[in-house]
């Protein structure tokens, strides 16, 4: 035992039948200290924290809180030791209030009667240790935005006393200048002595909140120390086991004639067009105009048949049917009229073994595969489609590396040897960059013209997307 | 609140008096006078409401924490034949005999409770078991046939008295127990959250096995009230009385902002949404027509007024 960690886990290891998630995994956070853990999808950063939270109890291991043995029995256990978990799909109660949800499970009341004073006391008190008091204790939680309701679940863990607090890909689906916000915050409870870990994809982001990191890899700790020690490139090197190829390839690609011209939108064969732009500026509406979703223009089952297929950011809800085969999902678009299973097999073993797909048969439940096989076969939906038109809205979120390098991959082979076009909104710059032959920029609900990728940078589009150029 | 806020909890009162209007306007221009905005008619429309509404409180609380009770309709069958059997075959005065009734709904409740979080099985399904269940309880007490006790005071219970019967005050005066409850209590708190997100009130140290049970047991307990006021209606109980009550209860539940999904319900709501549906029955039965046309325009009113709810509540208006 090592005197003075807030939470120590060593030699973790947990097995769900035949595979191993966890194969000893050590990890070490001082109190005050915000601590980076990085993986791949699959590499079992889940698990380890379902096993701090509580939800699963470890095969080996020992894990310390404050130097006390720490074996929690479920997550409502963990809690009231001071583990906060802050996962990407929050888990607030949307029809209750801000300070409901703070107090809830801990309400102050007399003969079950609710203190009200009581409630809006400590909801006012969290929300001030935040500098959040913009936040009003009595609004409903449904209608604030994603990044407010963070900080209410941030206000509840607050509230109980966390120790550790938990935050899984915090910033993914919040603005940019949320995400600043967010991170002011996180100093500021560091200052408190709470500690932190923090699981994200974005390298550069762990690099700005973190003092320290940890890569798992497999089930297993491959590397850590301290942030300011490490460039973005060996702990991408680490993540992946060996060094990252060309993440964004890009081979000859020649424009032919316009396949689309809708919306503003000019888009031609045999190249990518990207459309940069804060999160909110309208950029998701607009793809979701063009494929005729929400009930304007003609029907998405039209655009499928005249070639044009879409995959959705929200990957969980409406992307896939995640209680589905492999095989369904992918197939869904084009179904036989008589569904034979050889069939669906060996269509779809063709796909999974095209993009790389980790899954045990077509016929596994899609919902059972990591974000990043998930995200292939909602890819591999439009190729087995053949459509020319390929729509893809944020394809890269919440994925990780390898997966994105075999998308990007894909994409280059799709316009420049297959010559169809693919219209590829994202949020992260780099990927717009590396991929796309023309950027526009969408702002506030409007799309500006297209430039080849030559003439933009990283600065340029900022610079345009928060709506800087115009005036 | 604001205004717009305050238009919204107001929407049921306002569809209300559409459809009162509705009826005043085509009863009278049909009879050529005004027979439906009478005090008796009001009178009548009040005591037809008050078994609905009645059920309904409870059926509130259930939808509100997600879930639902399909075997309410059976609950007021089962306890008016308990309240008859107990007063003519054991010979129970009717204030024993009554809180007998109440607590054979309770233990109704009880059992769906139970159920429902012992065998992790759907409410839906649960409530449809026990629906043939109590219905069958209920013949078997009754022996198939109608139990006709000894007038008592039971059977003044929905008597028109000096304004409205005495059933129709204590359903006003449930209704705000009910209402204060919801809004003022942990247990009303904790019935919001497990209706919101049972996962997030389960994390955050809910007790969700003892709320549910409790929710149910509560809804059996308003069955079992519910009951007394159907044997005061016929002044017997009636082992097949209340047959498809359970969709009517429901639906004044959602018509009064209720949401399938769990996290929203209004008691004032659902006594609007009990009303609506009397008022239309009242208001068909007024014009003279059949039986049938009753309830084509009951079932048209009912998917318009969920429809435009729903509509409303998209555009958040």
């Amino acid at each position: 035992m090592t005197a003075g960690l807030r939470l120590e886990m060593t030699g973790v290891r947990k097995r769900f039948g035949a595979t191993v998630a966890l194969d000893g995994v050590d990890l070490a956070v001082a109190p005050g200290e915000c601590h980076a853990l990085v993986g791949q999808n699959g590499a079992g950063k889940s698990t380890l924290m379902k096993v701090l939270s509580g939800a699963h109890t470890p095969d080996e291991g020992a894990l310390r809180l404050d130097g006390a043995p720490y074996a929690p029995r479920d997550p409502l256990e963990g809690r009231r030791r001071g583990i906060a978990m802050i996962y990407q799909e929050l888990s607030l109660a949307p029809h209750l209030s801000v300070e409901e949800n703070i107090v809830l499970g801990v309400e102050p009341a007399r003969f079950g009667w609710l203190d009200r004073k009581e409630i809006r006391r400590r909801a006012t008190e969290s929300l001030a240790l935040l500098q959040h008091e913009e936040i009003a204790p009595d609004a409903a939680v449904s209608r604030l935005p994603m990044a407010r309701q963070q900080i209410v679940e941030i206000a509840r863990a607050l509230a109980i006393g966390c120790r550790v607090l938990v935050l899984d890909e915090p910033t993914s689906s919040i603005p940019q200048h949320d995400a600043e916000r967010l991170f002011a915050l996180l100093d500021r409870l560091l200052g408190r002595g709470i500690s932190i870990v923090y699981i994200s994809h974005f390298i550069e982001e762990c690099k700005r909140v973190a003092d320290r990191y940890t890569v798992l890899r497999d089930g297993r700790t491959v590397g850590g120390g301290a942030m300011a020690d490490a460039t973005p490139a060996q702990i991408v090197d680490l993540m992946v086991g060996q060094k990252v190829g060309q993440l964004y390839p890009r081979s000859t690609r020649t424009p032919g004639e316009v396949l689309l011209s809708v919306e503003g939108v000019e888009l031609r064969r045999g190249e990518v067009l990207g459309i940069a732009g804060l999160i909110g500026a309208g950029r998701t509406e607009l793809l979701r105009r063009i494929f005729g979703l929400d009930g304007v223009g003609p029907a998405p089952a039209a655009r499928w048949r005249q070639g044009i297929g879409f995959v959705s950011e929200d990957r969980k809800n409406e992307g896939l049917a995640l209680g589905l085969s492999i095989a369904d999902n992918l197939m869904l678009s084009k179904l036989d009229p008589i569904v034979l299973p050889s069939r669906q097999a060996s269509a779809s073993r063709r796909w999974i073994d095209a993009l790389a797909v980790k899954c045990a048969s077509p016929f596994q439940r899609i919902g059972d595969l990591s974000g990043g096989n998930q995200q292939k076969i909602a890819l591999a939906r439009l190729l087995h489609h053949d459509v020319d038109v390929l729509l893809l809205d944020e394809p890269t979120r919440g994925i990780d590396v390898g997966s994105k390098a075999q998308i990007y991959q894909r994409i280059d082979d799709l316009v420049s040897k297959q010559n169809k076009a693919v219209l590829l909104v994202s949020s992260y710059t780099p990927e717009l960059l590396g991929t796309c032959d023309r950027i526009a920029v969408m702002v506030r609900g409007k799309l500006g013209p297209a430039r080849p990728v030559g003439e933009v940078d990283e600065h340029s589009l900022l610079f345009e997307a928060t709506g800087e150029a115009a005036a | 609140m604001s205004a717009r806020a305050w238009l919204a909890r107001l929407s049921p009162l306002i569809g209300l008096a559409g459809v009162f209007l509705f009826f005043l306007i085509a009863v009278w221009s049909r009879t050529g006078r005004n027979i439906f905005a009478t005090p008796g008619n009001l009178q009548t429309i009040a005591l037809q409401s008050a078994i609905v509404g009645m059920a309904a409180l409870g059926m509130t609380m259930i939808i509100l924490s997600g879930g639902i009770d399909l075997s309410i309709g059976s609950t007021v069958a089962l306890t008016s034949v308990v309240a008859a059997c107990l007063m003519k075959l054991r010979g129970w005065p009717a204030f024993p005999a009554a809180c007998g009734a109440i607590l054979a709904g309770g233990l109704c409740g009880l059992l769906n409770g139970v159920l429902v979080t012992r065998l992790q099985v759907v409410p839906f399904i649960i409530t449809l078991g026990t629906l043939l269940i109590l219905r069958g309880a209920a013949k078997g007490l009754a022996d198939e046939q109608t139990v006709i006790p000894a007038a008592s005071a039971l059977d003044s219970l929905l008597d028109v008295g000096s304004v409205l019967p005495s059933g129709v005050w204590m359903l006003a005066m449930l209704a705000v127990g009910v209402a204060l409850v919801l809004r003022h209590t942990r247990f009303g708190l904790h019935l919001h959250a497990v209706g919101s997100n049972e996962a997030a009130a389960r994390l955050c140290g809910v007790p969700i096995t003892r709320t549910k049970i409790q929710v149910y047991t509560i809804g059996g307990v308003f069955g079992g009230l519910a009951g007394l006021l159907q044997y005061s209606r016929l002044a017997m109980g009636d082992p097949t009385a209340a047959p498809g009550l359970e969709l009517d209860v429901i639906t004044a539940v959602v018509i009064g902002g209720g949401s399938l999904a769990g996290g929203e319900g209004s008691v004032l709501g659902s006594l609007v949404g009990a009303l609506f549906m009397t008022t239309i029955r009242n208001g068909c039965s007024q014009m003279g027509w059949p039986n049938y046309r009753t309830e084509i325009v009951a079932g048209v009113i009912i998917i318009l007024a969920v429809a435009v709810d729903r509509w409303r509540h998209r555009r958040g208006l």
